[in-house]
């Protein structure tokens, strides 16, 4: 067995098929890298290339040992966890080797990494789930969010089934990809630059409603910012309508402004869903 | 009078309702609906406002006017205040546009008495069913029920609402009569146990048809004003136990009186709202929710409040420490759900990791168990933590150094070194 270091190019199929090469080769890996991360290296490494049958391998043989496992190893694989390269495959190596009890156990050394990150993506999704704030524009309704796992995945089927009626996209900002959704189809696909359009009179006056109904909500005699904090902490604020500067509740003055808007074009609002081929992102599982 | 002042005024005297839940309901989207109630079964928050507290629902009333003279109540008819009221189409607007924009869970709908309980219940009604029918919304409505009003009505909120809730507010019928002297303990009643009865028949009817309307498929809750009277902690905590015995409530919020009013009965308005208690009763109604306690377990007559320095958990602990220590590897849930910092999950999981191999003490904390409480009254293997020593005088001692950084603090004052010493 030798050490080896797997670069790969950042899908989770490409993830798949480093735990592939890793058994066909019969290395064992002590670092995973993506291509883009470009991370230089002096020990012995390998560059794989993705593909499909391989990863599909890999899933199957996880699934087969454990469900729980092949949840633990999708979900793990979007969260913000550093190395969650490495901790999913020392899980798989496990799971391999001594079959999925382990798993039962919560405190396992190398169980615990991966259920502590999955369990901060569902909390997170969670939180963002009621923290999401759409504004309309044009009858469409958008939303960006700044998540530090990738929740969209896991935002999609709560808000398809919710707004079923609506068209919507939600932008997430930290990973540049958005959720589109139009007359029963959802996808997400990477999205480079967007930028909100300025609200117009409607939308600006629901968004004064709401924030004087959060200002008027509390009650002052019982004033504590530490459990507003606690239960909603503050990197959440940016993207929400109640802790918006004043300018945010100011309608757009004349229609005709719309070229001057900082959004490129045809995105700002997206009113047609994006190419109906409903394959999701390369890298989303 | 426009919308945006409208809401100012309604929500303003809607604030001091705690209940502002989303939880049990699990109605899932339907086609030509705006909407669901499956967030989550816990419900889902969609803010926190400044106080803390969480937002989920529109909370408004439909109208501040009233004909009772409730002592405690801002909206009392002797309180000199601007009076207003929604028209159904304006709530149903703000409804639909503030849940559209995923602002809010639903809407929490109360009211004053406007004229009689039956016209102000009835004018909610047609509130709710222009909402439901005519705009299409198929979100959470929690809505109150007017005591005093017609059973015909309440069956009828109940077929519309998910939740229902009739505010007790006086935890005395004593009380009552000198706070709130429109109101009668029977009149309250009335309302819970006609929900409860229909609530039970509703589910035996969705058993044999299964299209049958639901009546309020999130039950129904109540509120409790603590501090406004002298009733203690005691009398507090065992009638929410007879309500989720008798009555089968979902929830009882406590709600600390906030002094609106000066009266010779009612504390002055320099009072600050006891905070601190009202926590100490949420924690032990969490004991008897979800740890199978008994009120009597956590206080007694000759013991009626609860301690501030320790909470109700370590408190019972503290007072039966020959049930201790706990052997995590080979006691029941039912034990374990007693130590202090060990919760529903880490008892579930403590439960299935054990089945793998016996757990040492150094996992426990990986499992989520708080060891800082925790270590005084528990062993795994049979060893406690490293380097542990405490004597029944020092566990108090540690326990409230533990807990003393999670009250509220006193307002310190930066020390100055040019300060003219006083």
């Amino acid at each position: 067995m030798v050490e080896m270091v797997y670069y790969y190019d950042g899908s989770f199929d490409g993830f798949l098929c480093c735990i592939f090469e890793s058994y066909a080769n019969k290395e064992i890996l002590t670092a995973i890298y993506r291509d883009e991360d470009d991370i230089p290296t002096l020990f012995a490494s390998r560059s794989i290339s993705t593909d499909k049958s391989h990863a599909n391998r890999v899933l199957r043989k996880v699934v087969k040992c454990s469900t729980c496992a092949a949840e633990l190893l999708q979900k793990g694989f979007l969260t913000c966890l550093p190395e969650k390269e490495l901790h999913l495959y020392h899980m798989v190596v496990k799971l391999l080797k001594e079959g999925p009890s382990f798993l039962r156990n919560v405190s396992d050394d190398t169980l615990h990494p991966v259920f502590a990150a999955v369990r901060h993506l569902h909390g997170e999704a969670h939180l963002l789930k009621g923290f999401v704030r759409f504004s309309e524009l044009g009858g469409v309704l958008g939303s960006e969010i700044e998540p530090k796992n990738r929740v969209l995945p896991l935002l999609r089927s709560h808000f398809c089934t919710r707004y079923q009626g609506e068209t919507f996209f939600i932008y997430d900002k930290t990973h540049k990809e958005a959720l589109f959704y139009a007359a029963g189809r959802a996808v997400i696909r990477p999205l480079e630059d967007f930028q909100m359009a300025a609200p117009d009179e409607t939308e600006a006056h629901y968004r004064v409603l709401w924030k004087r109904f959060y200002d008027t909500i509390a009650i002052k005699e019982r004033e504590n910012p530490r459990c507003r904090m606690t239960n909603m902490p503050k990197r959440y604020w940016n993207t929400m309508t109640e802790f918006q500067s004043e300018d945010y509740f100011k309608p757009q003055s004349s229609p005709a402004a719309g070229p001057a808007l900082s959004a490129p074009d045809g995105i700002s609002v997206p009113a047609t869903p994006p190419a109906p081929g409903l394959s999701a992102p390369a890298s989303s599982p | 009078m426009d919308v945006l002042e409208k809401l100012s005024i309604l929500t303003d005297a809607a604030k001091y309702d705690a209940a502002c839940t989303s939880s049990g309901g699990d109605r899932t989207a339907k086609k030509g609906y705006i909407g669901n109630t499956s967030a989550s079964l816990a419900g889902c928050c969609h803010s926190f406002s400044a106080d803390g507290r969480c937002v989920t629902l529109l909370k408004v009333l439909m109208t501040n006017c009233c004909v009772y003279d409730c002592k405690y109540c801002v909206n009392r008819r002797s309180n000199d205040t601007r009076r207003t009221a929604f028209t159904p189409e304006e709530l149903a607007d703000l409804t639909i546009n503030f849940y559209r924009r995923n602002y809010i869970e639903g809407l929490f709908l109360s009211s004053g008495v406007l004229r009689s309980p039956d016209y102000t219940m009835e004018l909610m009604i047609k509130s709710l069913r222009l909402l439901r029918e005519k705009y299409r919304f198929n979100g959470y409505i929690h809505a109150k029920a007017i005591p005093g009003a017609a059973p015909e009505l309440v069956e009828q909120l109940g077929l519309l609402a998910d939740r229902l809730s009739v505010n007790i507010e006086l935890p005395s019928e004593s009380a009552l009569k000198t706070l709130a002297p429109d109101k009668t303990k029977g009149a309250i009643l009335a309302p819970m146990r006609q929900i409860q009865v229909r609530n039970q028949e509703n589910k035996e009817e969705l058993v044999k048809y299964r299209h049958a309307p639901k009546f309020a498929p999130a039950g129904q809750s109540t509120q409790l004003i603590v501090g406004a009277t002298a009733d203690t902690d005691f009398q507090i905590l065992r009638l929410t136990q007879g309500l989720y015995d008798r009555y089968r409530l979902k929830r009882v919020f406590f709600s600390a009186y906030v002094p609106v009013v000066e009266h010779a009965l009612l504390p002055a308005k320099n009072v600050k709202p006891p905070l601190l208690r009202e926590h100490r009763l949420y924690q032990a109604d969490w004991l008897l929710r979800f740890y199978k306690f008994r009120a009597e377990e956590l206080l007694d007559e000759s013991n009626p409040s609860f301690d501030t320095r320790v909470d109700p958990k370590c408190s019972w602990a503290l007072a039966h420490l020959d049930f201790f220590p706990v052997e995590v590897n080979t006691a029941d849930y039912e034990t374990l759900l007693r130590v202090p910092g060990i919760g529903i999950v880490s008892a579930r999981r403590i439960l299935t990791a054990r089945r793998v191999g016996p757990l040492h003490i150094d996992d426990l904390k990986k499992l989520g168990v708080v060891m800082k409480r925790a270590q005084y009254f528990l062993t795994a293997s049979g060893r406690v933590a490293d380097g542990l020593r405490f004597t029944p005088d020092s566990l108090l001692h540690n326990l409230i150094a533990v807990e003393q950084p999670l009250l509220p603090q006193q307002d310190m004052v930066q020390l100055s070194l040019f300060d003219s010493a006083g």
